[in-house]
């Protein structure tokens, strides 16, 4: 292994080798590795190209902000983008690729942008691709789009599995770190349900990579305790490499917790990732704080890292940064990486201390800059030196690693999910949220507190100060209180006088002069400078760089950072996968499938199913020797109106009500009387909205005094449901009635045809002829001599003698297949939606192609239903407005071609015989069409102004997307059997 | 993402178990109450900035219509009730 894996050290598993590739290339890691620190030890800084300039890129943090370090993992449908390389856990198999380059990651022709920068500036899309105009669509866009983004995302489909659960505790503690593990020792300790929730595979957080005592104990082994008594704890649950990202109402947190991103051989029966939504009765938000970078020309040159990085990959992973590191920071943080690099035996070149007045409390070998900048960092693809300038006096040190280190800013990403806003604090030098809001605390250095004993405390005091809230003693807190003793350094925004780009945000390629640039453009208002130089758009969401963006701009506009305020923090905390939002649902269970209890009946009889809404129901039946589905429709069709034929409308929605005032209920949801409806009949209603338009009919059946059953239509079952409810609810509590949906209890069948009566006979153990059972009859039957109980309809949709038989729904096939016996000498076939379709269109029954919202009963040629002397119905106060009463409304009217050989499509628009398509010339549209096979023509219902005056003016119908033209003329809407003879055999 | 309701029959449930129908600070007016307060009642709503009483229905549940009322800038729920409990006069 190369030199930069130190050869003692670290929390990984030397007796562990890990085998992956970088680009192609084969590598090895520990266990305990994640791939940025493992590629480190590979000497491999450079692992990227950045977004806009194509700079060579190295890893710059050693957590969730990366901004650099994002790779391609993984290959065919299991390729994710843009992965932080920082927070992948290394595993054996693992293959990451780098992005954003061409031919390769060390050379890349793709930087000859870095030439092009002076154009390429802020708002350069607005200011560049202004004009011609024609070249935007032509030629700008598609080259920004072929450059934009950096992964690309793959076109296969997700091979893996991924889930979503619930799940309740009483403190959810976000972040294993100091304070999280205190808060969560403290309430585990009271017996509370604590979740412990940490995005990183192994809970610890900073304590992972200190060094420090606490007290007479070592770092490692405080954690080490602390965690063996959490796992001793019943009620307390440890969710590792789980991101809370997101705060909601009810105190409901989302999280993402990763099951098998961390291996290559994945277990196809359980999930790869599970998406959380943990209910917390309360919540204390521990997740630490971000290290700001210090703005400096060249501070993205492959070598220059966050100086808490350093200490982490170090101490963590023991891996060198470099042979020779210079440390430059305005905080305590740079001298304790220089410390620890110290101890390791690498050489600090320099501790370059922006501060005057630095501290003197260093006792290192490095000689100490205090009051001195780094101006530039020098380099191409890998750092070879800095410029310092001290006094005036520029100096040029060497080094191959640069550690650096802005101050701290607290995640409170969180905390502000729900309408906070960060406050910037200038004793804090920080943006701070509200410490404690309904459901929320925040402790740690989340909250700005500083020194690692005083965040300990904190967690601690956080969770005892909540607990008897939540019911539970408040028990010791699990460590006592400290003060924090970090001090809180003056922020430096930014090196003046720097030669080389300073980049501010490094994922989107915004550097100093591009926020400078767009207050002197009348841009610096923060929402503005963040759309004109895109400053913390990137995936990243400005975790590194918002902050000392905000602090640019103040010092640009000569303002505190308090005026300058933040942009607004929203989920997600980090980017989310699409399957972890998709959960299951996709594929075939993406959404349910309904099938009618009659499903293997149609199936077995050769039915062609078509998918409405959920459910699948029978089209048409094809005979041997049909070769389209007009072939088996027309035999269907002619053969019911001649024979008999059996369909399935079990999809019907059936609706069961009872009460005694269900008469009453019935009589206020119907525009027509149901109050007298006879016990034993049924009755053909229509239910309007309160605007006075109809939203759905059906019939309903009195079965018994208080007992109705009503069918609507298969579209609207659950909608007329909600409906009912909201009114017997809402609106008239003190009726009494109640619903029960019933439409998959029963399985309706409707017998249809002239031979109907005798076939259903043969079944049905009372006298069904005309004298007993005659039209709109409705009563339980008795079948099969006494065997089973059914309900038996006289209704007709087809216009035939008709009944409708409905069974429990376990029995339908057999009943179905009872029918086709008894029918079988008189010729009854099967018949789907389609031939029920036509039947339907040649007697003028409307359905939702009519009901389509805009139409009265009148427009519909119901006018007569309407009841006149019920005080009241829903939608009758809007019935009757001077527009629902207009003469010349779209009314319902039958249309058919002059020329039976020419046709015409739903859809098409009806225009006076000579009128030119216009708007003004637009008389009205065709709603429902089909052909015939007993007129022998194409007919159609349509709905004209005037319709029913016109009844035989010739007309053109218009269709403009096949530019069709067809002569037809206006007729009644009845087609067929106008006398309506047959419907009563 | 994610909220809770506290149904008065099933205690605290996911909001996707139901179905917001919209204000309840309304009345349905007398069949013969006249065209305005039809008018007012089929087509004027209110978008009030804080709080507001709101129809749900527990869909996916009980199947009860509730009365919540709750804050349209903060989300907080005062309070949830049955519909009938509630009345007309809401």
């Amino acid at each position: 292994m190369s030199s930069f894996r130190l050869s003692k050290g670290g929390r990984i598993d030397r007796a562990k080798p890990l085998d992956f590739t970088f680009d192609g290339k084969p590598m090895q890691g520990f266990a305990g590795d994640t791939l940025a620190s493992a590629l480190l030890a590979n000497g491999r800084q450079l692992v990227g190209r950045s977004f806009k300039y194509h700079r060579p890129r190295g890893i710059l943090t050693a957590g969730a902000a990366e901004p650099n370090a994002l790779v391609t993992i993984g290959e065919g449908g299991r390729t994710e983008a843009n992965t932080r390389a920082t927070l992948v856990e290394l595993y054996s198999g693992l293959k990451a690729k780098s992005q954003n380059r061409w031919p390769s990651v060390d050379f890349d022709l793709g930087a000859v942008n870095s030439l092009l920068s002076p154009f390429l500036g802020a708002g350069f899309y607005y200011k560049t691709f202004m004009w011609p105009a024609a070249f935007w669509e032509k030629v700008y866009e598609p080259i920004i789009r072929k450059a934009a983004g950096l992964g690309r995302a793959t076109y296969e489909p997700d091979p893996d599995t991924y889930e979503k659960c619930w799940t309740h505790c009483d403190l959810l503690v976000i972040g294993a770190g100091p304070a999280g593990l205190a808060a969560a020792l403290t309430a585990g300790r009271a017996g509370a349900r604590v979740i412990l929730a940490d995005e990183g595979f192994e809970p610890g957080g900073s304590l992972l990579a200190e060094t420090a005592a606490i007290g007479e104990k070592a770092a490692a082994v405080l954690l080490e305790e602390t965690l063996a008594e959490l796992a001793s704890l019943a009620n307390v649950r440890i969710f590792s490499r789980t991101t809370v990202f997101g705060w909601y109402d009810g105190n409901v947190f989302g999280a993402v917790e990763s099951v098998q991103k961390n291996t290559a051989a994945i277990d196809p029966n359980r999930p790869v990732e599970r998406l959380w939504r943990l209910a917390a009765r309360h919540a204390i938000l521990a997740s630490g704080a971000e290290e700001r970078p210090l703005v400096f020309g060249g501070n993205d040159i492959p070598g220059v890292m966050m100086a808490g990085a350093m200490r982490s990959y170090l101490n963590r992973q023991a891996i060198a940064p470099g042979k020779r590191t210079v440390v430059f920071t305005n905080d305590e943080s740079g001298y304790r990486t220089a410390t620890d690099l110290e101890a390791a035996g690498l050489e600090v070149a320099a501790i370059v201390d922006s501060r005057v007045g630095a501290p003197s409390s260093w006792a290192g070998r490095a000689p100490v800059f205090p009051g001195a900048v780094v101006q530039d960092a020098k380099g191409g693809k890998a750092l070879t030196g800095v410029t310092m300038i001290k006094g005036g006096a520029l100096e040029t040190i060497k080094a191959d690693a640069l550690a650096m280190s802005g101050g701290w800013s607290p995640i409170i990403h969180l905390a502000c999910h729900r309408g906070a806003r960060p406050v910037w604090s200038d004793a804090k030098a920080a943006f701070v949220a509200p410490q404690t809001q309904d459901g929320l605390t925040i402790a740690g250095s989340a909250a700005g507190v500083g020194a690692l004993e005083a965040c300990l405390a904190d967690g601690a005091e956080k969770a005892g100060n909540v607990l008897p809230s939540l019911g539970f003693s408040s028990a010791a807190a699990a460590f006592t209180p400290a003060v924090d003793t970090a001090t809180v350094a003056k922020p430096l925004w930014c090196v003046r006088g720097a030669k080389g780009k300073a980049f501010v945000d490094y994922q989107n390629d915004v550097h100093l002069k591009d926020l400078r640039l767009a207050v002197s453009e009348g841009y610096g208002h923060v929402e503005l400078a963040k759309r004109y130089t895109t400053n913390g758009m990137a995936t990243d969401q400005g975790k590194l760089s918002n902050v000392n963006a905000i602090g640019i701009l103040a010092e640009a506009r000569k303002v505190s950072p308090a005026d300058v305020g933040t942009t607004t923090f929203r989920p997600f905390y980090t980017p989310l996968s699409f399957g972890a939002l998709t959960g299951a649902s996709k594929g075939k269970h993406f959404q349910p499938v309904r099938k009618s209890p009659l499903h293997d009946w149609a199936r077995k009889n050769g039915a062609v199913f078509v998918e409405t809404g959920l459910w699948y129901r029978s089209s048409w039946f094809p005979k041997a020797g049909e070769t389209t589905w007009r072939d088996s429709v027309d035999r269907e069709v002619l053969n019911v109106r001649k024979n008999a034929g059996i369909c399935d409308v079990s999809t019907l929605g059936k609706i069961e009500i009872f009460g005694k005032d269900a008469a009453e209920f019935l009589n206020r949801i119907y525009c027509n009387a149901f109050l007298k409806l006879p016990v034993g009949k049924a009755r053909y209603g229509l239910m309007l909205r309160e605007d006075g338009m109809i939203y759905d009919d059906g019939t309903t059946s009195r079965l018994s005094e208080n007992h109705f059953f009503m069918t609507t239509t298969t579209a609207y079952a659950a909608g007329v449901m909600n409906h009912l409810e909201f009114c017997a609810q809402a609106l008239w509590p003190d009726l009494d009635v109640q619903f029960a949906s019933s439409t998959d209890q029963w399985a309706q069948i409707a017998v249809a045809g002239p031979k109907s009566r005798t076939i259903l006979q043969a079944l049905v153990d009372e006298d069904i002829c005309e004298v007993a059972f005659p039209f709109l009859g409705a009563k339980e039957v008795s079948l099969f001599g006494g065997k089973l109980t059914g309900r038996l309809f006289r209704i007709s949709f087809s216009g035939e003698l008709a009944y409708e038989l409905a069974v429990p729904a376990g029995y339908g096939e057999a009943v179905a297949d009872a029918i086709m016996q008894a029918g079988s000498p008189h010729g009854i076939c099967p018949y789907g939606v389609e031939a029920l379709g036509v039947m339907r269109i040649e007697k003028g029954h409307v359905t939702h192609s009519e009901i389509n919202g805009t139409v009265t009963p009148a427009d519909l040629g119901f006018a007569k239903m309407v009841s006149t002397t019920k005080p009241d119905f829903i939608g009758k106060a809007m019935l009757s407005r001077d527009g629902m009463v207009a003469q010349d409304r779209l009314s319902l009217v039958g249309v058919k071609p002059l020329d039976p050989a020419t046709t015409f499509r739903t859809g098409s628009h009806i225009l006076s015989e000579a009128a030119t398509p216009s708007l003004e010339n637009d008389q009205g549209y065709v709603t429902s069409s089909c052909f015939s096979p007993n007129l022998g023509s194409t007919i159609g219902l349509a709905l004209v102004k005037h319709g029913p005056k016109r009844h035989g003016e010739q007309v053109t119908v218009w269709n403009d997307l096949k530019n069709e033209y067809t002569k037809a003329v206006l007729c009644s809407p009845v087609f067929f059997d106008p006398e309506n003879e047959k419907l009563h055999g | 993402m994610a909220s809770l309701i506290a149904c008065p029959h099933c205690g605290p449930r996911p909001k996707e178990e139901f179905t917001v129908k919209g204000d309840a600070a309304i009345a349905r007016p007398a069949a013969d109450a006249g065209e305005d307060a039809w008018y007012a009642y089929v087509y004027l709503r209110d978008n009030p900035r804080g709080r507001h009483k709101e129809y749900w229905h527990h869909t996916s549940g009980c199947r009860r219509w509730l009365v919540v009322e709750r804050d349209t800038v903060t989300h907080v729920v005062y309070a949830v009730l049955d519909a009938s409990a509630q009345g007309e006069t809401a």
